[in-house]
């Protein structure tokens, strides 16, 4: 209910069709503290500023070596965001609540740019 | 694991003694020339970095490094590019004859791509960069890698803002890498007064190798020097080297050693004079001529006759021009009765001609070893070498040339070389002042007289022999070259017609002087005659005198004994009658 109302918000504002759901796919290695931490921030990130429809896959890297090269994984955590367009890639242990949704285009506000320069 | 790869990147003493005791492995690079400088390879199971500018040819030396590996020494290995996609990478070495595609089927690469948009990446909080020691590690599992190459790693540095995290963690990866055992190449852009420009090589220590590209008097030349090699014996000097269509060459200035055997074989020089004047037995086998001389004094002549000799006895023989088309020099021979070709259609001789200044020094030099090594000739005649000059400074012509001498010697090719000295200057000293390495030298000069040039050809030294000092005029003949005695007096060289006119005069000279003998010699006969007769008319008179004295001597003898006997008939008379003793007084008185 309330993510269906905060997404008519979304659209309104941006003027779009209903976004389509967002695929998260998290890439760690092993039971690692930081990537641990990763994932608590990742869904709790999620379930608080995401309001369309979202999935998350865990990928560990020591049990799936093979899958590294796709996404060209070279940091650990990596947060790939692969839909919607375009892709986005978050390293680190998603701490800073506000880059994350930067980096996932959840605030695609005026703010976003200004945001970036700040980051630069 | 931190702890354990700061040991591992700052070996404690205790490392160092232990190198020294067990010598280093090397892992071969199968790259001409490199396994010489370096002694054998890069040191196996550690990090190497080969450092340079932009096209450089890091990446090249890496990738041979990896191919030849794979190919050659039975190691596969893992590329993993952070520049260039693999297709890429691919396509700019098939170039070289590798097929890097077939190679990663075969399961003895492993091509991985790492490609790092820094506009797709967010930083958040902590992170490593395990993700790239994961694809190592199953890149190296999937094909059993022995080798790696990481190119360029520093790409990474343009990729993420936090530069603290990137460090160490490269740290970490080198350690990594050598506790895998592997050997690994790792290139890196040069820096500005440092080897690298993100200083990778604080993080590396057991090999750094700079990759150079230099443009001189406008030809340009690649550079390679081992800057440092923990714990081996290696050469330090600058080595020019190419890469063509056989991928790298370099090209060590000197072989550390100068132990090369020698024969003590004879062979000839092609012109049985020349021979005479060397002992009857001309050249040392493996041994290196240099034929000087200036504009047309023969030297491509005495080249070409030299090669047809080798050729004659069964040898291979390259023969290089830098001066005249191949054609050019059959035809001009073939006047002289020397026919080159048919030794070309026997596959004995190998013709090669090009200009000098196709190329750099470094080229022309490495086209020569390519040919030697893929022809393997018993003899090599370069014509002329003062031609290369044109293409680099002196310094690295006599560089060069001390490295072909020295490889050419070390293979126990014999090597004629020509050399154009300029009119006027110095005949006995080549622009090069390659006169060290030779060690026959034979001078044509031109002895200008009388309206006329000739040749002349001497012997000007030729070690371990005792050779002729002898000045020879040198003809060009239609059976090939004469050589001819020469006239030497009053101070000057008698050739061509003065020498004709020369030996005229003295043939007059000499009839005059027989007939003089001749002459001086009846004169005295006639005089003993006279002499002789003189002799025997005095012996007569002599004769006579005695036969006169000797009859006064009895006439004497005789009278003294009638006097006797008067005196006795006197005294016997004066007893009788003294009238008769006055007579006989009266009588002695008469007589």
């Amino acid at each position: 209910m309330k993510k269906k109302a905060n997404s008519k918000v979304a659209s309104r504002k941006s003027e779009r069709p209903e976004p389509e759901a967002i695929e998260l796919r998290l890439y760690v290695a092993g039971q690692t503290p930081k990537s641990l931490a990763a994932l608590s921030n990742l869904r709790r990130i999620c379930s608080e500023y995401v309001e369309q429809r979202y999935h998350i896959e865990v990928i560990d890297l020591l049990k799936n070596p093979a899958l590294a090269q796709g996404d060209q994984i070279i940091a650990i955590p990596t947060l790939v965001k692969s839909l919607p367009q375009p892709l986005r890639k978050i390293i680190g242990d998603l701490s800073n609540t506000d880059r994350v949704l930067v980096g996932l285009d959840l605030r695609s506000t005026p703010g976003s740019p200004e945001a970036k320069a700040a980051r630069a | 694991m931190a702890t354990r790869t700061k040991q591992m990147n700052r070996p404690t003493n205790g490392e160092k003694s232990l190198q020294v005791l067990t010598p280093l492995e090397k892992a071969p690079t199968g790259v001409q020339g490199l396994d010489e400088i370096s002694g054998g390879g890069l040191p196996k199971g550690r990090t190497t970095i080969v450092c340079g500018g932009p096209g450089s040819g890091k990446t090249m030396l890496g990738l041979e490094f990896l191919v030849r590996g794979a190919v050659q020494f039975n190691e596969p290995g893992v590329v993993m590019a952070f520049e260039e996609s693999p297709e890429e990478m691919a396509r700019n070495v098939a170039s070289l004859g590798f097929d890097l595609n077939a190679l990663a089927e075969s399961k003895k690469l492993f091509l991985d791509f790492v490609r790092v948009e820094p506009n797709e990446i967010e930083e958040t909080g902590e992170y490593d960069l395990e993700g790239l020691f994961v694809r190592l590690q199953y890149a190296i599992d999937a094909v059993g890698a022995k080798r790696v190459l990481l190119d360029t790693l520093e790409a990474l540095f343009s990729s993420f803002a936090n530069l603290g995290i990137l460090r160490s963690e490269i740290r970490r990866l080198f350690g990594w890498l050598k506790e895998r055992g592997v050997t690994t190449v790792v290139t890196a852009e040069k820096g500005e007064g440092t080897l690298t420009r993100h200083g990778l090589e604080e993080y590396v220590s057991d090999c750094v190798i700079l990759l150079d590209h230099r443009i001189t008097e406008q030809i340009s030349t690649r550079r390679m020097r081992i800057v440092k090699y923990r714990g081996t014996r290696h050469g330090a000097d600058e080595y020019p080297f190419l890469i063509d269509e056989r991928g790298l060459s370099v090209l060590p200035l000197t072989s550390l050693s100068l132990d090369h055997q020698v024969s003590t074989e004879r062979i000839s020089s092609g012109l049985s004079d020349l021979d005479e004047m060397l002992e009857g037995k001309g050249y040392y086998r493996g041994s290196t001529v240099l034929v000087s001389g200036t504009a047309g004094s023969g030297k491509t002549t005495l080249a070409a006759q030299f090669a047809e000799a080798a050729c004659r006895r069964g040898e291979r023989c390259l023969f290089i021009g830098f001066e005249e088309s191949v054609s050019q020099v059959s035809r001009n021979v073939a006047s002289l009765g020397i026919d080159l070709h048919q030794w070309v259609k026997k596959d004995l001789l190998f013709h090669r001609a090009w200009r000098p200044t196709q190329f750099g020094m470094e080229m022309h030099l490495l086209r020569i070893h390519q040919l030697i090594q893929s022809l393997k000739p018993q003899t090599v005649v370069v014509d002329p070498i003062t031609n290369l000059i044109t293409t680099s400074t002196q310094r690295e012509v006599r560089s060069m040339l001390m490295r072909l001498i020295d490889s050419l010697k070390e293979m126990g090719i014999t090597a004629l070389f020509t050399a154009l000295t300029k009119g006027g200057s110095n005949l006995e000293g080549t622009e090069e002042n390659i006169s060290s390495l030779i060690d026959s030298w034979i001078l044509l000069r031109d002895v200008e007289q009388n309206g006329e040039r000739n040749r002349c050809l001497h012997i000007l030294k030729s070690r371990g022999m005792a050779h002729s000092n002898q000045l020879r005029e040198f003809l060009m003949t239609g059976d090939g070259i004469k050589l001819l005695p020469v006239y030497i007096g009053a101070g000057q060289v008698l050739a061509g017609s003065s020498r004709l006119a020369q030996e005229a005069r003295d043939q007059a000279e000499a009839v005059a002087r027989k007939n003089e003998v001749e002459r001086k010699r009846e004169l005295l006969e006639s005089k003993r005659r006279a002499l002789q007769a003189k002799i025997e008319s005095m012996q007569a008179e002599l004769a006579t005198e005695e036969q006169q004295m000797e009859r006064m001597f009895e006439q004497e003898r005789q009278q003294e004994r009638r006097l006797e006997l008067d005196r006795e008939e006197m005294a016997a008379s004066r007893k009788v009658d003294s009238k008769e003793d006055d007579r006989a007084e009266s009588a002695r008185g008469g007589q």
